[in-house]
């Protein structure tokens, strides 16, 4: 099996964009990516593309040239970039071509996500009453594992105050704007312990990563980053997850630790190798949960870890470095692959201003959202 | 006007001692709410009704403090939106089941509190029928909060 290697990492900066499309924003990623490769887009030779939004986001040919490629759209919830990202992956491992490109583009209004429950195998009356709710499911699960793990409130908001301190260091972040702890806790409640600036927003963008064989990215780049490993998990029964109307009396771990142990043992690596982290930090408490789940610290020891300043740029676990979900918002096709532009940027040594310092070689990216689905890449120098 | 459930099958009504209508797997035994005619665990279609027991332990919960997108909620909003708590409650042995709570305020709510279902009103339907859904309320307040 070849190895894969990132040639080329290209963002339509995130937020608010009036009248452009997402398959427009789409393509302004793409031919990012294209020229940070320095190829055409006559040698993609395969793709796939991810979005909520946009049905046939493979549409965007009709900007970049319809060379009649293969080209797969994919939509796997909060998990839609990671899925895109390990599909086009797999693709050079099996060799079935050199160099293809994954895309993500979404154009989501604003406001907590609405869908019917049904077609996530929930009953309407589920919907009806209001329990079909992401929000809701966050603030019951960071809300016990503060209760279980000793996590305050204060925490919550160091960590949003954080992402949004990183967002005023990336010109394509959404929010860009410092909010300091009394804000983010005196801001309205949402879901209690969440208020409102713990959480991210639904917003629009698009992200574009160019791969090819690792044994050819040479030819292309003096900086290839290689993709470790790439895995996609679905919940287990007894695994705590959003849209659940009922959990049995058995638990088990979460499909972000399913995820997260697969790609460790594929890439051979582990946490304590790990240099910069992208974490799903759909709100505050996501981010805290999830340096626990994805091996980087033991439950309850985020306490300090964030107090001391670990997860900041300059600390020993820098997440979540341009400013997150928190500070980019979510839109969804998008996010993931905007967490591997970000991690190739700092393994390059490319971030600016928020560069990780010590020359970072190991990279890690973690999604997760509806109905209890997970994604994690790990890249390295 | 009459009193309608929110939906039929989900708890037994009307009713003087109201549970919540769940399914149980004949083949390894897990127990499911609401009903569901296959298993989530050994896939066998051999699920019988069961009916909930009405007491449990509060397992998480949270606030609902914003009016929760429409549709698919069909309760009050805007300026009649009143904020709930949600939660799920562990009934021993059976299940946890994800519920509407009666108290709202964080300060009277508790990881691990007893809780008992009970039938509250939800919404007035377009035909002027008192629309009610099952909650859980707490059996006992906690000690030293307000309420």
């Amino acid at each position: 099996m070849s190895d894969v290697a990132i040639i080329g990492v290209g963002l339509h900066p995130f937020g608010r964009f009036g009248d452009t499309t997402g398959i427009e924003m789409g393509a302004v990623a793409a031919r990012r990516a294209l020229a940070d490769a320095g190829i055409e887009w006559r040698d993609v030779q395969f793709g796939f593309a991810g979005s909520y939004e946009i049905d046939n986001p493979d549409a965007v040919v009709a900007f970049l040239g319809l060379t009649g490629i293969p080209f797969t759209d994919v939509y796997n919830g909060c998990a839609t970039a990671a899925s895109a990202l390990a599909l086009a992956a797999q693709t050079i491992r099996l060799g079935e071509h050199d160099v293809g490109i994954a895309l993500g583009m979404d154009k989501h209004v604003g406001g907590a996500f609405k869908a019917d429950p049904r077609l996530y195998a929930c009953p309407s009356w589920y919907g009806e009453l209001g329990q079909f709710l992401t929000t809701k499911f966050f603030g019951m699960k960071i809300n016990k594992y503060m209760a279980d793990h000793g996590i305050s409130s204060s925490t919550l908001a160091k960590v949003a105050a954080k992402n949004y301190r990183n967002g005023v260091l990336n010109e394509n972040a959404f929010r860009r704007k410092p909010l300091s702890e009394e804000e983010i806790l005196d801001s309205p409640m949402l879901n209690y312990p969440l208020t409102q600036y713990m959480f991210c927003s639904p917003d629009e963008g698009a992200a574009a990563v160019v791969l090819c064989r690792a044994d050819r990215a040479r030819e292309y780049t003096d900086t290839p980053i290689y993709l470790r490993a790439t895995a996609v998990r679905t919940r287990r029964l007894g695994a705590f997850e959003v849209h659940s109307p009922w959990l049995p009396i058995e638990e088990t771990p979460g499909a972000t630790v399913d995820a997260s142990r697969a790609a460790y043992e594929m890439a051979g690596i582990g946490p304590e190798d790990v240099d910069v982290i992208q974490l799903q930090d759909t709100d505050a408490g996501a981010e805290v949960i999830h340096l626990a789940e994805n091996g980087f610290c033991a439950d309850g020891e985020q306490e300090r870890l964030v107090a001391d300043g670990e997860t900041e740029i300059g600390g020993r676990l820098p997440t979540n470095t341009d400013g997150g979900l928190i500070a980019n918002g979510e839109p969804i096709g998008a996010s993931g692959l905007r967490q591997v532009h970000e991690i190739v940027l700092q393994l390059r040594g490319q971030a600016g201003d928020r560069q990780v310092p010590g020359s970072p070689r190991v990279g890690y990216t973690q999604l997760y959202g509806a109905p209890g689905t997970a994604g994690v890449s790990i890249l390295s120098r | 006007m009459a009193s309608v459930p929110v939906a039929e099958g989900v708890f037994t009504w009307p009713s003087d001692d109201p549970q919540l209508i769940g399914s149980k797997c004949g083949a390894c035994g897990i127990v499911t709410f609401p009903a569901q005619g296959s298993c989530p665990r050994c896939a066998s279609t051999d699920m019988a009704e069961h009916l909930l027991a009405r007491r449990g332990a509060l397992w998480a919960w949270t606030t609902q403090d914003f009016p929760p997108p429409s549709p698919p909620y069909a309760g009050p909003t805007g300026k009649d939106f009143v904020p709930f708590a949600v939660g799920y409650v562990e009934l021993p042995g059976e299940v946890k089941v994800e519920t509407r709570l009666t108290e709202h305020d964080p300060s009277a709510l508790t990881h691990g509190m007893e809780m008992e279902l009970v039938i509250v009103p939800f919404r007035t339907d377009d035909d002027g029928n008192d629309v009610v859904t099952f909650a859980f309320a707490p059996v006992r307040p906690v000690q030293g909060s307000a309420s």
